[in-house]
């Protein structure tokens, strides 16, 4: 129907009502993290501004990250996932138990992929074909995967075997990139890409925009929005299973006590990043970014020597500024 | 004696005039019907003297003194109440705290439950409704019950006049006869009603007197209830009878062959035994009230609704029932009702907008070819005359025609067979509303086949070329639209007979 001289002509026009790419209204975080680094830099200079804690920094929001990146679409497409701390929790012990550890590292990898996704999977299948409220059932799934978890670990850390050594020693210096960048980053910056791509380059980002901005509305132009729903409490669930791998390279064992409070902190992150609660609207870039101003915090805060009760005084603070500033942006530029 | 005399009365909106010097008088004890079309004055009407809308000009006097109803507390000490279509009840809450809702009885800052309930147990028997438990939650009532409790309320002010916006609309038939008795009852207490209906069976046996609002303005005044349905529609659709739209496009015969056949279509509680077909370029019109069906067909037919009993079929073939994208794939496109909350992502762009439908042909295995959806949507928006025609403006910044623009867009580029129209006009100013009638002319001259579903009566007829009247439910009367005019078309709607 179209020519390519017509697609041609209209790209031509296109300046004149070109939007702001979303990612430019992250802007604002990036000025976060470099008030950050000044205070890191100006506190502590010797132990803030080194290689090192730049790694460990990097290495410690990986994990949250890949956690946060599946929460953006859940969030995006209109939900919530309350469950993901408990299933990162279960991934990890089913995946470091004798048996499971008996068929190797693969195994280990795979236990803990599919462990996720099938948490995902039932979510997202009640949520979704079920009606029952997102809030409820992940609630629900946190109670029950953290009891599995508990029951199938008997309380214990799991302590990676001998023979699999070889995941736990990536978590290590020598086996850095060109020695500075961690296969920990390396998955994170894999499934950011991953992630991006997804959602805004493929018809799978555009549906869940289009799920969590008016499911009424898809649901009318034909799009399947309860299949929809299902893959994505599916694509957080396997996010889950990524991120206890790289909780087990970190820690090198599993427990029912890991991924402690991550709804938490991935809900968070994504709603700093500028990703409505109500759906419809958010990035991908926001949520990383989100994840690394807290994550740079709790460094800071470790590294003056403060507790952990102000690090939780000082989210909370950061987390209503957040909100309030991108409140006071969105009126300026309702149309962006 | 008159208990309410409206002098006048104007209220502008920005862009309408909803009122433009209305008079109404309404005598103690009587029941008053109110009629008019859809965007006759109505609603605007009922606000102003609920205290809701603060009248531009003119002049309000209850018991012959000049009054003030700045605020709808204010209509409600003078003992004005309004029970409006959409109850204003709190469902959470029980029927006595309902009805004494903002005027609780109270006593050193408590509220008095068990005073409350108690005078609400009197009101509700002098309704004839002791079976209605006052400390009962007010949600597990069915809207009968709840209508009698928005009555408790208008009552517990001590209402010497009482509004009621469309009572039946909720109603059964029996139902309704309660509501007629209890109107009787007030009555005979000196209480006036004003009595809002589109049904003239219902004006007959429970009006005294009958006011018809035309464009803002009464175009009669206190008529004896008994006034022959002729007069009364012709009062409705003004004096002169319509002259045929000029721009009516030429009866030319469609090709034969169905796209779209509906059969024996049934949804129980809502309609039945619906049949019809629609050739390619054909307008079929739906004329009803709101509340026949009219919307209930619609989302049946495109599977949005499971049907009870029945049949639809694209090009002959049988499209799965309750099916969404079953009906989408099949070549069916629907502009829902609701534009904001049905149609658009409001969040979005213009371009995703146009594009929803089309996923699968910009794409290549999930992969959006993104340039080509906005090249082409853009294409479908100057087209259609979308203004702006910019893909990538949010489409919340659309005016109300040009949104609707975008959903026609959405379908055309789908390259849909049938598209389902609902009240495709609704909350469009007029200079839009000339120019989606065109377009709409234009998709059925492409050979597009179109279902139109309007309250407004001279909209199905301007643009259909076939009508069927809907009432209850039912479809009561089938004709081309060159055969039909305003005026029996609203006779029929409202009392489904021919004269």
């Amino acid at each position: 129907m179209t020519s390519t001289e017509e697609r041609a002509a209209v790209r031509s026009v296109r300046p004149r009502g070109r939007r702001v790419p979303a990612e430019l209204r992250n802007a604002g975080l990036v000025g976060v993290l470099v008030v950050l680094a000044v205070i890191g830099g100006v506190t502590r200079p010797a132990e803030f501004l080194n290689l090192n804690n730049v790694i460990v920094i990097l290495m410690q929001a990986s994990v949250i990250g890949v956690v946060a990146v599946g929460m953006t679409f859940v969030i995006i497409g209109g939900g919530i996932d309350l469950s993901v701390g408990a299933i990162v929790a279960l991934s990890t012990v089913w995946a470091t138990t004798v048996a499971t550890q008996s068929f190797g590292i693969g195994g280990i990898v795979f236990t803990a992929l599919v462990v996720g996704l099938a948490c995902g999977v039932i979510n997202g299948a009640f949520i979704a074909y079920g009606k029952v409220v997102a809030f409820i059932m992940t609630i629900a799934m946190l109670a029950s995967a953290r009891g599995l978890a508990i029951q199938i670990s008997g309380g214990n850390t799991q302590t990676i075997r001998p023979e699999n050594q070889a995941l736990v020693d990536l978590g290590y210096r020598d086996h850095f990139l060109f020695g500075v960048v961690p296969p920990l980053v390396l998955i994170f910056a894999v499934v950011i890409a991953a992630g991006w791509i997804a959602l805004n380059r493929t018809t799978f980002g555009r549906r869940t925009f289009a799920v969590g901005g008016n499911p009424e509305a898809a649901r009318l132009a034909g799009l399947n929005v309860r299949a929809h729903t299902l893959a994505l409490y599916a694509l957080s669930g396997l996010c889950c299973g990524v991120a206890s791998i790289m909780l087990i390279i970190l820690t090198g064992s599993g427990t029912s006590a890991n991924g402690n409070l991550y709804e938490l902190d991935a809900i968070a992150a994504v709603i700093i990043g500028g990703t409505l609660l109500s759906g419809g609207r958010g990035t991908l870039v926001g949520s990383v970014l989100g994840v690394l101003v807290f994550t740079t915090i709790n460094d800071i805060f470790t590294l003056n020597n403060l507790s952990t009760a102000t690090q939780q005084l000082a989210k909370g603070v950061i987390i209503v500024i957040a909100v309030l500033v991108q409140k006071l942006l969105a009126s300026r530029s309702p149309t962006t | 004696m008159a208990l309410l005399t409206m002098r006048g009365i104007v209220k502008e909106f920005p862009g309408a005039r909803a009122l433009d010097g209305v008079d109404l008088t309404v005598r103690e004890g009587e029941v008053h019907g109110l009629l008019g079309q859809n965007g006759a004055g109505k609603s605007t009407l009922i606000r102003v003297l609920s205290g809701m809308h603060r009248p531009d000009a003119g002049e309000i006097r209850w018991h012959d003194a000049p009054v003030a109803l700045p605020n709808p507390t204010a209509a409600l000490r003078h003992g004005i109440a309004t029970i409006y279509q959409e109850l204003d009840l709190v469902p959470g809450l029980s029927v006595a705290e309902n009805i004494f809702l903002g005027h609780e009885p109270r006593s050193l800052g408590f509220n008095r439950r068990r005073a409350a309930e108690r005078r609400a147990a009197e009101l509700l028997a002098r309704l004839g409704h002791p079976d209605i438990a006052p400390g009962g939650e007010l949600g597990r009532l069915p809207a009968a019950g709840q209508q009698i409790v928005s009555m408790a309320r208008a009552l517990s002010y001590d209402a010497r006049l009482i509004v009621m916006d469309e009572p039946s609309a909720v109603l059964a038939n029996e139902e309704v006869a309660n509501l007629f008795r209890i109107i009787r009852e007030l009555t005979a207490d000196d209480v006036a009603v004003v009595y809002i209906t589109h049904r003239l069976a219902e004006i007959r046996e429970i009006a005294d007197r009958v006011t018809v609002l035309k464009d803002g303005r009464a175009a009669a005044s206190g008529l004896p209830a008994a006034t022959p349905t002729d007069v009364l529609v012709r009062h409705m659709t003004g004096a002169r009878p319509e002259p045929r739209q000029p721009d009516r496009r030429p009866d030319t015969a469609p090709p034969e062959g169905a796209v779209l056949s509906v059969r024996d279509l049934s949804l129980s509680g809502e309609f039945a035994d619906v049949s019809f077909d629609v050739r390619p370029g054909e307008i079929l019109g739906l004329a009803g009230l709101v509340g026949a069906g009219r919307s209930e067909i619609l989302e049946t037919v495109y599977g949005a609704r499971r049907a009870t009993s029945g049949q639809v079929s694209v090009d002959g073939k049988v499209v799965r029932s309750g099916s969404v994208r079953a009906a989408v794939k099949a070549g069916l496109g629907l502009a829902p009702e609701e534009r904001k909350s049905q149609g658009l992502l409001m969040l979005a762009s213009t371009g995703v907008n146009i594009g929803l439908a089309s996923l699968g042909a910009h794409s290549r295995i999930g992969w959006m070819d993104r340039r080509g959806e906005t090249a082409d949507a853009a294409e479908q928006a100057d087209a259609l005359g979308v203004r702006p025609p910019d893909p990538w403006r949010n489409v919340a910044t659309l005016s109300g025609g040009n949104q609707q623009k975008v959903l026609l867009a959405r379908w055309l580029l789908r390259e849909c067979r049938v598209l389902l129209l609902d009240e495709p006009t609704r909350g469009v100013d007029v200079g839009a509303r000339a120019e989606l009638y065109a377009l709409i002319r234009d998709l059925a001259a492409r050979g597009v086949g179109i279902v139109l579903v309007s309250s407004e009566v001279p909209e199905v007829l301007t643009l259909a070329d076939r009508v069927l009247v809907i009432r209850e439910g039912r479809v009561v009367h089938e004709a081309p639209a060159a055969e039909l005019d305003e005026h029996t078309v609203l006779a029929l709607v409202m009392d489904g007979r021919t004269r």
